[in-house]
């Protein structure tokens, strides 16, 4: 082959690959393109769906404190106080405001409120005692239902026996927009309340504690048994068929299903050793088997990365193994493990089917305040409200993602602040 | 002239089934620089590894034979590793500070075997060593800084410090200058002249010009085998072996 046929070949291939590398270039940006366009739409969904639960209704009563009413007087004192009877109060301000009431459609307005209306004028007024015969106009937290109308989430122009709220309460609704006695405030229950039947009352605050106990458990189970496993593993282990199988093994408890490891928690956690059902102590237990492969396969990569000129230079001065190993070698290592750590977590904070098995899907009405408590998870609780028929849980539930998804975030942000921090390039 | 410090007798080395040392014996002199040459892969780093046992760390490695430091043997199971390398230090081919500051770096060693009851002592002791190493007077303002912030000559002389700083009797060096430039080779060649008055030095080296102008003993290797050794004038000018001749005319390696 002469010099100029094989520079014309050269050159007539050339464009063929120049050619290929715009259409790889394509390919890929159109790759990216799409999967971007999925999380914006799935974000999407999410917030256009679940804004609107950081918002509830409250209407305005006015309330008449009066202390027959009550059956309190002025010198009650604080225990007299809370069994004051509110729900008569409450009962006679929605007959002031709507006079002349039949007895069945007073039954009609009263579910107009929330079942917490009570407790909010009893709050009230166990804060201003003062306020004892005399009239005082209090909001009072929207039952669900008006809630949902007022948002727009339900139709009213459905037939009536489709509509939660039938034609009369309708109308009762309509006077108090009118009469602009209705408004939509910041949901502050949302956050500070635990789940309840009632979705205008039900709230994150569980399950987010829940959430919080249950990683706690997982993070101080699984770390120090993740780093010691992988030390041994990467420093001192002998290299044998065993260690091999070993090794092969943790890879292979990393593909195990996660409801394997909630099955293992209440047939071993809850039967054999009997720790109570449905506590952050078992999930945590569970979902730190299920975490520990993550951070001892992080941990030991960490550890390979560690120079070998590092552990050399302190055993030529005379370093104990252990004490290079634990000098240098962990510390050095660290950043990279706290990372996967991290991420072991984030992956164990959306785990839902081990803690079905143990228990943890059970309806709490109150916030945990420890680790033997029975409480929530946040994915549990999302699951909880998608699967209820209450169209206020639907919102809750949107906004319940919201949340995970922004600890998520911050736990994620966390561990790519560490790694650019700490993390060293040799 | 002076007593052996080093006696090693038949050393043999296997990696796995290969064997990459064949019956070495040598006689390394007390306060003396032993310089170990020979063509890559000739076995010179092993043999230097077997006397702080550094190749411990390679599980396949098997090391036969006899190494007497001060007439005790430790190519043994009961010799105690960590008080040999306290006696034996070793500056490595790349420098290898710890990622710590300048001074931790070098009070480490001091700091582990519990040389020191004080922080004065302490501080002393890594001075001195600094001094030794003669990297004092560039680092004195900026001992907290990290080790890892020197250039590549100032790192090596912190690893010779950090050596020293334990006391040892024997500094193993294994070719401390191939990553370094020339004025930092010279430097720390220097230095090694100074160091020879109190250590015994047995250095390893790919550039022959460095053996000749810094050791008074020459050891040349061939293919794990020991080839020849004997004062370094005498294998630069007139090597007993046609081999050695060959290689220190540049004529193969």
């Amino acid at each position: 082959m002469n010099n100029s046929v094989a520079k014309e070949k050269i050159v007539s291939l050339r464009k063929k690959r120049s050619l290929e590398d715009m259409r790889f270039k394509y390919y890929g940006f159109t790759a990216m393109c799409l999967s971007l366009a999925v999380l914006v739409f799935l974000l999407y969904t999410i917030f256009s769906k679940g804004y609107t639960a950081f918002q509830k209704t409250i209407v305005l009563l006015e309330v008449d404190y009066n202390q027959d009413v009550l059956k309190l007087t002025p010198d009650s004192s604080d225990e007299e106080m809370e069994k004051g009877k509110f729900f008569r109060v409450k009962k006679q301000a929605i007959e002031n405001f709507f006079p002349n009431l039949s007895k069945s459609d007073i039954k009609l307005v009263k579910k107009l409120f929330s079942i917490n209306a009570d407790n909010e004028i009893k709050d009230y007024f166990l804060d201003n005692p003062e306020v004892i015969n005399t009239k005082q106009q209090i909001w009072v937290t929207a039952h669900s239902d008006v809630d949902q109308l007022l948002k727009g989430n339900s139709r009213r122009d459905v037939s009536e026996d489709r509509r939660k709220l039938n034609d009369i309460q309708l109308s009762y609704v309509d006077q108090l927009v009118e009469e602009n006695r209705v408004k939509q405030v910041f949901n502050n229950f949302f956050f500070t309340k635990a789940d309840s039947r009632h979705p205008e009352i039900a709230g994150v605050a569980g399950s987010f504690m829940g959430s919080l106990f249950t990683l706690f458990t997982v993070f101080i189970l699984s770390f120090p048994i993740a780093i010691g496993a992988s030390v041994y593993l990467e420093e001192f282990a002998p290299k044998n068929r065993i260690t091999e199988l070993i090794e092969v093994n943790i890879s292979n408890l990393a593909a195990v299903p996660s409801i394997v490891f909630g099955l293992l928690g209440l047939g071993v956690l809850l039967n054999v050793f009997g720790l109570p059902r449905s506590t952050p102590l078992v999930g945590g237990s569970v979902l730190a088997l299920m975490t520990l492969p993550t951070i001892i396969i992080a941990c030991r990569a960490s550890l390979k990365a560690v120079p070998p000129s590092i552990k050399e230079g302190a055993l030529a001065v005379g370093a104990t193994k252990t004490q290079a190993v634990f000098h240098h070698v962990v510390p050095l290592a660290l950043p990279g493990t706290l990372t996967g750590t991290i991420i072991g977590l984030a992956q164990a904070l959306g785990e839902t089917a081990p803690l079905i098995m143990i228990g943890m899907i059970a309806f709490i009405p109150n916030i945990p305040t420890g680790l033997t408590e029975p409480s929530a998870a946040l994915p549990v609780q999302i699951y909880l409200w998608v699967e209820s028929a209450e169209r206020g849980f639907q919102e809750k539930s949107a906004a319940a993602i919201m949340v995970i998804l922004i600890f998520l975030f911050m736990m994620n942000a966390i561990a790519v602040f560490l790694r650019n921090r700490f993390e060293r390039k040799w | 002239m002076s007593n052996s410090k080093i006696l090693a007798n038949s050393v043999d080395v296997y990696y796995g089934s290969k064997q990459a040392l064949f019956g070495i014996s040598m006689d390394i002199k007390e306060k003396e620089v032993t310089a170990l040459i020979g063509p890559s892969g000739c076995g010179k780093s092993t043999f230097l590894r077997c006397i702080n046992r550094m190749n411990d760390l390679i599980e396949i490695c098997k090391v036969s034979g006899s190494i007497k430091v001060d007439n005790e043997e430790i190519i043994s199971d009961k010799t105690d590793v960590v008080s040999l390398r306290s006696k034996i230090g070793m500056v490595f081919q790349k420098p290898n500070p710890f990622p710590k500051s300048i001074f931790d770096n070098v009070a480490y060693g001091p700091t582990i075997h519990g040389l020191v009851d004080s922080k004065n002592d302490l501080e002393e002791i890594v001075h001195s060593s600094l001094k030794k190493a003669g990297l004092f007077d560039e680092v004195k303002d900026r001992l907290n800084e990290p080790g890892t912030s020197l250039s590549g000559g100032q790192q090596q002389r912190l690893c010779i410090a950090r050596a020293i700083a334990v006391n040892p009797e024997i500094i193993l060096m294994d070719e401390p200058c191939s990553a370094l430039d020339p004025i930092a080779t010279a430097i720390i060649e220097e230095l090694i002249d100074e160091l020879r008055l109190n250590y015994t030095i047995i250095i390893v080296t790919h550039s022959m010009q460095q053996a000749a102008r810094v050791s008074q003993k020459t050891c040349f290797f061939h293919l794990g085998e020991l080839i020849e050794t004997g004062e370094t004038n005498k294998i630069f000018t007139n090597p007993d072996n046609t081999k050695t001749q060959d290689y220190i005319t540049g004529r193969f390696g």
